[in-house]
């Protein structure tokens, strides 16, 4: 078993949080239940319970709605339509096109068309039941290849060249073309969507969101109701996973909340239910793939030409970033001089997709690493061997003296710029792939699986290794700021407030080590403040991996100022230098006197000194040019590399994970037993994603997969038998707080291991059957046992 | 009695032992769930919804109650679909529970289970902790004195918990971990005489109501039971409640009227019986055994299928819900009837004024989710015929595709049982198959072509053809009717290879336990 509790540091340095293993901060009230979520926080007297009424056709216009048998029911106080909207009816989203509530046309079977108001949720939720919607059907567009073949697109579509693809492509020594798909990912956070509106005196509002972005929910309520941001207090204390779906998605519910509490003028929790949930919200988008590869008899990359048409449901929400994102990962780790990468944002009447842990890149990496895999079976090699030579490195680019098609970027002078121009300097993968490959005794490995494989008739196995690249920062570079208060209480408490959300990922946790260290005292002198907008203002989303990175700096940087003003005070004291006086272990010592922190602190107060200070901090170095599609995105890669082996039984298409060794880079690790805890969890719902996790609507366009009855995410008998994470022992070349390295999403795609694991049986089962083996396989993800069984024999 | 949202009647209070005392919860409605009581009644928000469908296990709770031997029988159930009065005079536990009850030992300090929680990192966003706690409290009550507790003790425990954060290693590693100390179990003498106490209060269900409906009916007889039934028979009637409730939950709906067979003494019990005859034996499960009791009996006749039920839902469901339910509800993925069909089981039919009626189980489905239960009878035994003594019991085979392997339903399902002649014919031989057709089916053509036939190839590649022709299995998001179709012939042949078959290479079923451990040492790289 991986990181053994006795093998992770107890303390990095004698006097340091940073770089030790404490506990999550909320770890022994999750576990006697005394962690409160939205709905488990006493609600105000009178509080009524909303309910949602879906629209049961995918594509149909609203004729009309008749709520008079719900409103003769006991408890049923309202039912809250678009016309209730005392603001823009339309969600102050980035593209402005979602209707809070139906208008006159529904997009999808799950769109919420009103909301009940009751005074308990049981009946506020068979109330909706009753509301009877006139619909008249039109015609839907339920899949993303008939979406593109229409031209029926949220967005634009993007097109990133470099080179002459089509040229290089005709003029490689090999050529393989595939298609194949990914399906979506529901995030399946444990609690569900919630939302409490309060309104309170002169047009003032509380709302308790479960949310990674109160500012979002903050905007978008003030919008809805029509008032200014500053009446519009949002907080937010936990949230019981989030994973990217509750990014946007929490602002939705938050409104309908605000809207139903508007309308009755008394507070209104809205908590969806499970299948409710399942059906109104985005997830993961699917994605349909195809690809056009040329190489060289060595299996180095010498052109691709990827389409990826984006299925991004009935409305744009985040779909432009995250498709932007699958084009910056379609490169993964490696080189390939020229590209053309087509993107489509297909409009489908299905569930606004959204952000989803890695928000866009694992479908962009998963295209590569499925050709990198067709590729090495194609020529015979080692599919490790072929990775490691298309790695990004430091040799010279071979140069390309034709003229190049308009829009093209040229080629750059080295093997280690990105499609999107972007310099890669910091690359640890030559050295760390060959150390997991030593690791995890890859050759042998191979060579026993192989020996296996061909004695046994109906067992088959795979092993793969696949690299991660994944860049770090919001594309949209405004995002990357944020702000933190620190607050020193006279008894020497500290109280720290930013503008990130706590989703289970420890960032509350992390932020603690950053300013005890910072302060110089006791991890439990320090406590995180919940989330909230009217302590920290505009805060960005926590999403893109960034909470740590953005807020720890601006924690750090907030808890320095208030360091520095006790020191110049002790100094002015003891007279020394200000930069003489030391913080640490809860003393604060000059070279005069040691005095205990929080007798300091009460001098400093009766001074006069101030006892709290903000910080803020911006991601520098970063610059995107929106137009072109280049410049610097990303501040710094994260990497990691993950090796997995895995059975399938070829009579029914059964898989087994068996085993997984993983070597990621975290840089300096702020709190090695966290990250581990992000590795490992995003490997297994990577895991998920690409196996069992399959989403399935109906020929109406109705989401079938709506409980976790149909829709199955990992279990703990899933976890793969063997399972070894080790961390990559060298900090953030770049200036990260602590030398640290963002942690969230890069390990979700460790998984891809999973996916070319499965190939590689699938492709030694097809062997043995006569059918051909040395090209793209007949799979599409999630590999489900009827999926794997049937690309073992497909003609 | 079945009405769209009205609120059905009031009943009397709620008894429970809860931290250490007898409580009664006033007001709560036949149709309402013990997660609803816990949370909203009395406050104890630890207890979470996830699904409100026994899917996910936040919401899962310690149950405790006296069985009929005077044992104390724990029990880890998922209360979002637990009726609450079912569970009218048992002690219940939540995870706010462990540090204030007096009953358990370390005086309010965090219990082993939530303490190596803490220590292995074993939560994150926290949503799913106090069920993967309450899981592990069961599984350390239940374990004995010395006892490690091996992995795959955990994933048992666990196998009705998701956690979409962890991945679940330091989970089981704290789950592992509790072997380093003795159970911290609560105080037995304490905890019975409270139960007692609570029975008192409690009363019995059974007892004669006056011409008023009584919203919660939970005789404690067959005789009350069968009463009730006929005089009351538009009652809810209920078992577990594991898929009954999810109408509740799922559907909106409201029930005015329950009739809960699970505490009627005779459903409650296993036994082995003699047949009719009086010359064979029978094993006899009573209607409302849980499924972990039935599949223990099961098990112990035809250890082979042990696999098979670990893989029924997950051990709250295995806790809650009962086999009779199983058999009773009807559906054509049910997983028990397969196995059931193939060991030629029989349902009886209980009515009051009448003697039982049995009928071959695969009798007993008229279409999807129709049964030929009366309205005035009442499943009350499965009874399987069990091996005469002497005789060389039958060799059994049951099979289960999902899209994973725990807690998951059947895309299709298949039981085989057979016996070999002297000469190596095939000479007793039941096929039940699951999901394949609208209801729990037998495969009477298969086997027709394996009746009397030397086990071999030529026969099972007979039988694999007869079983696709026989059935019209649909397409759903679970799987393909031609999936499903090709399945019923790959799982007969994998009968075949298991038993008989493959002269070459490893027999090794990705769904065995041990099955990875299996794998990885045959390919071991030694450094």
């Amino acid at each position: 078993m991986n990181a053994p509790l006795a093998a992770l540091p107890r303390k990095a340095l004698a006097e340091s949080a940073c770089g030790a293993s404490p506990v999550h901060e909320s770890a022994v009230a999750h576990v006697t239940g005394q962690a409160r979520y939205v709905d488990d926080i006493p609600a105000p007297a009178g509080t009524l319970h909303a309910a949602p009424v879906l629209s049961p056709l995918a594509h149909g216009r609203l004729l009309g709605l008749d709520a008079s048998e719900a409103l003769v029911l006991p408890g049923v106080r309202a039912v809250v339509t678009a016309a209730d909207i005392p603001g823009d009816r339309w969600l102050a989203s980035f593209a402005h096109d979602e209707p809070i509530l139906a208008l006159d046309e529904v997009f999808y079977a799950g769109q919420v068309v009103a909301l009940v108001v009751a005074e308990d949720e049981r009946t506020a939720r068979a109330a909706a039941a009753c509301v009877r919607l006139a619909l008249e059907p039109l015609p839907a567009v339920l899949d993303v290849e008939q979406a593109h073949a229409q031209g029926h697109y949220v967005l634009p579509p993007v097109h990133l060249c470099r080179g002459d693809a089509a040229a290089a492509l005709a003029q490689a020594p090999h050529r393989l073309r595939g298609r194949f798909r990914a399906g979506g990912q529901e995030h399946y956070y444990l609690e569900t969507q919630v939302a409490l509106a309060i309104p309170h005196e002169q047009d003032e509002w509380t709302i308790l969101s479960s949310t990674q972005h109160p500012g979002e929910v903050q905007h978008w309520v003030a919008h809805a109701l029509a008032l200014a941001s500053h009446r519009v207090r949002v907080q937010c204390r936990r949230m019981g996973g989030g994973f990217g779906g509750k990014e946007t998605q929490a602002g939705h519910v938050a409104v309908w909340a605000a809207l139903a509490a508007r309308r009755v003028g008394a507070p209104v929790k809205l908590r969806l239910g499970r299948d409710d949930d399942m059906r109104i919200t985005g997830k993961r988008h699917p994605f349909s793939y195809s690809y056009d590869v040329g190489f060289d008899a060595e299996g180095r990359l010498l052109a691709l030409d990827l389409t990826m048409l984006v299925d991004c449901g009935f409305s744009a929400d985040l779909s432009g970033p995250v498709a932007d994102r699958a084009i910056f990962h379609a490169d993964n780790a490696y080189f390939i001089p020229h590209v053309a990468l087509h993107s489509y944002r297909c409009r489908t009447h299905r569930q606004s997709f959204t952000a989803f842990r890695g928000f866009g890149g694992p479908q962009g990496m998963l295209a590569i690493e499925t050709i990198l895999g067709d590729v090495a079976r194609h020529l015979g090699l080692d599919p490790l061997e072929v990775r490691r030579r298309n790695l990004y490195d430091e040799r010279p680019c071979p140069a390309w003296t034709a003229p190049l098609p308009p829009g093209a970027h040229p080629l750059p002078a080295r093997r280690d710029t990105t499609p999107y121009q972007m310099r890669v300097e910091d690359n640890v993968l030559p050295a760390l792939l060959p150390a997991l490959a030593q690791r995890c005794r890859w050759h042998e490995r191979r060579a026993a699986v192989a020996a296996f494989n061909a004695a046994s008739p109906v067992i088959q196995r795979g092993l793969a290794i696949t690299p991660v690249k994944f860049g770090i920062s919001f594309t949209a570079t405004q995002f990357n700021q944020a702000g933190a208060l620190v607050h020193i209480y006279t008894d020497g408490s500290v109280l720290v407030h930013h503008g990130g959300t706590e989703m289970g990922q420890g960032l509350h946790t992390k932020v603690l080590q950053i300013v005890a260290d910072e302060l110089g005292v006791p991890l439990e002198r320090v406590r995180i403040a919940a989330s909230d907008t009217a302590a920290i203002p505009n805060a960005s989303a926590t999403a893109a991996s960034s909470g740590t990175d953005l807020n720890g700096r601006a924690a750090q940087r907030a808890a320095a100022k208030v360091r520095e003003q006790l020191a110049a005070f002790v100094a002015g004291l003891d007279g020394c230098g200000a930069g003489e006086v030391r913080f640490a272990g809860g003393w604060v010592s000059s070279p005069a006197r040691r005095r205990a922190f929080d007798e300091v602190v009460r001098e400093a107060y009766a001074h006069r000194i101030p006892l709290w200070a903000e910080g803020f901090y911006r991601t520098p170095k970063i610059h995107y040019d929106k137009a072109t599609l280049t410049g610097r995105p990303f501040y710094y890669f994260a990497y990691g590399a993950a090796c997995t082996e895995v059975a399938i039984d070829t009579l029914t298409g059964e898989l087994r994970v068996l085993a997984m060794d993983i070597l990621h880079d975290v840089g300096r690790s702020l709190n090695p037993a966290l990250d581990i805890g992000q590795i490992e969890g995003g490997f297994v719902q990577g895991m998920g994603w690409l196996t069992t996790e399959e989403l399935v609507w109906d020929e109406q366009g109705r989401l079938w997969t709506t409980g976790a009855s149909t829709y199955k995410i990992p279990t703990a008998g899933d976890l793969p038998l063997r399972f070894r994470v080790e961390l990559w022992p060298q900090p953030n070349r770049e200036d990260n707080v602590f030398g640290s390295k963002a942690v969230g999403e890069p390990p979700f795609m460790l998984a891809l291991s999973v996916w070319e694991a499965v190939r590689d049986a699938v492709a030694s089962a097809r062997r043995r059957a006569g059918l051909p083996a040395d090209g793209p396989l007949p799979l599409d993800a999630p590999a489900t046992p009827e999926r794997i069984w049937r690309a073992c024999h497909a003609a | 009695m079945e009405t769209p949202a009205s609120p059905p009647t009031a009943a009397p209070p709620l008894i429970l032992v809860h931290r250490g005392r007898v409580r009664a919860v006033p007001g709560v409605a036949p149709d309402e769930t013990l997660l609803a009581v816990l949370r909203q009644r009395l406050g104890l928000t630890g207890v979470k919804e996830g699904c409100a469908a026994g899917d996910c296990g936040a919401c899962t709770v310690a149950v405790a109650d006296e069985a009929p031997d005077g044992t104390l029988r724990w029990r880890a159930l998922n209360s979002c679909i637990r009726l609450a009065r079912s569970v009218h005079g048992c002690a219940v536990w939540t995870a706010q529970d462990l540090t204030a009850d007096p009953l358990l030992p370390g005086d309010g300090a965090l219990h082993p289970v939530q303490q190596a929680l803490v220590t292995h990192h074993g939560s994150q966003c926290g949503f799913c902790t106090p069920g993967i706690v309450m899981s592990l409290f069961v599984l350390d009550q239940q374990r004995p004195d010395g006892a490690p507790v091996t992995r795959e003790q955990a994933l048992r425990a666990l196998s009705g918990n998701l956690c979409r954060c962890t991945g679940y290693r330091p989970i089981l590693e704290a789950a592992q971990a509790l072997s380093a100390q003795p159970p911290a179990r609560a105080d037995a003498a304490r905890l019975r005489a409270l139960l007692r106490q609570a029975a008192a209060i409690a009363g019995d269900d059974a007892a004669e109501h006056g011409e008023e409906a009584p919203a919660y009916l939970a005789p404690r007889t067959l005789a009350a039971l069968l009463r009730a039934r006929r005089r009351w028979p538009q009652a809810v009637l209920v078992a577990g409640g594991t898929d009954a409730v999810l109408q509740l939950t799922q559907q909106r709906r409201r029930w005015a009227q329950v009739l809960d067979v699970s505490r009627c003494a005779e459903l409650a019990r296993v036994l082995t019986v003699a047949d009719e005859t009086g010359a064979g034996r029978l094993l006899r499960i009573g209607a409302a055994a849980t499924l972990h009791e039935a599949f223990a009996a099961l098990q112990a006749h035809w250890p082979a299928l042990a696999p098979y039920w670990e893989r029924f839902a997950g051990q709250p469901i295995r806790h809650g819900g009962t086999l009779g339910g199983n058999v009773a509800n009807g559906s054509p993925i049910g997983d028990s009837m397969p196995v059931l069909i193939a060991l030629q089981a029989r349902v009886a039919l209980a009515a009051e004024g009448r003697a039982p009626r049995r009928l071959a189980l695969e009798d007993f489905y008229l279409g999807y989710r129709r049964t030929a239960l009366a309205p005035d009878e009442v499943l009350a035994w499965i009874e399987a015929p069990l091996p005469a003594p002497g005789e060389p019991p039958p060799r059994v085979a049951a099979h289960k595709l999902s899209k994973r392997f725990e807690d998951d339903i059947s895309a299709v399902s298949l039981a085989i049982a057979w016996r070999l002649d002297e000469a190596g014919r095939v000479a007793h031989v039941r096929i039940g198959a699951g999901g394949v057709a609208a209801v729990p089916a037998r495969a009477r053509a298969a086997e027709a072509a394996l009746l009397g036939q030397p086990w071999g190839e030529a026969a099972v590649r007979a039988a694999m053809a007869a079983l696709q022709r026989e059935f019209e299995p649909l397409s759903d998001g679970r799987a393909s009717a031609a999936y499903r179709r090709a399945m019923l012939a790959s799982l007969l042949w994998r009968t075949w290879l298991a038993h008989g078959g493959q002269p070459d290479g490893p027999s090794i079923r990705l769904d065995e336990p041990h099955a990875a451990e299996r794998l990885l040492a045959a390919t071991e790289v030694r450094p």
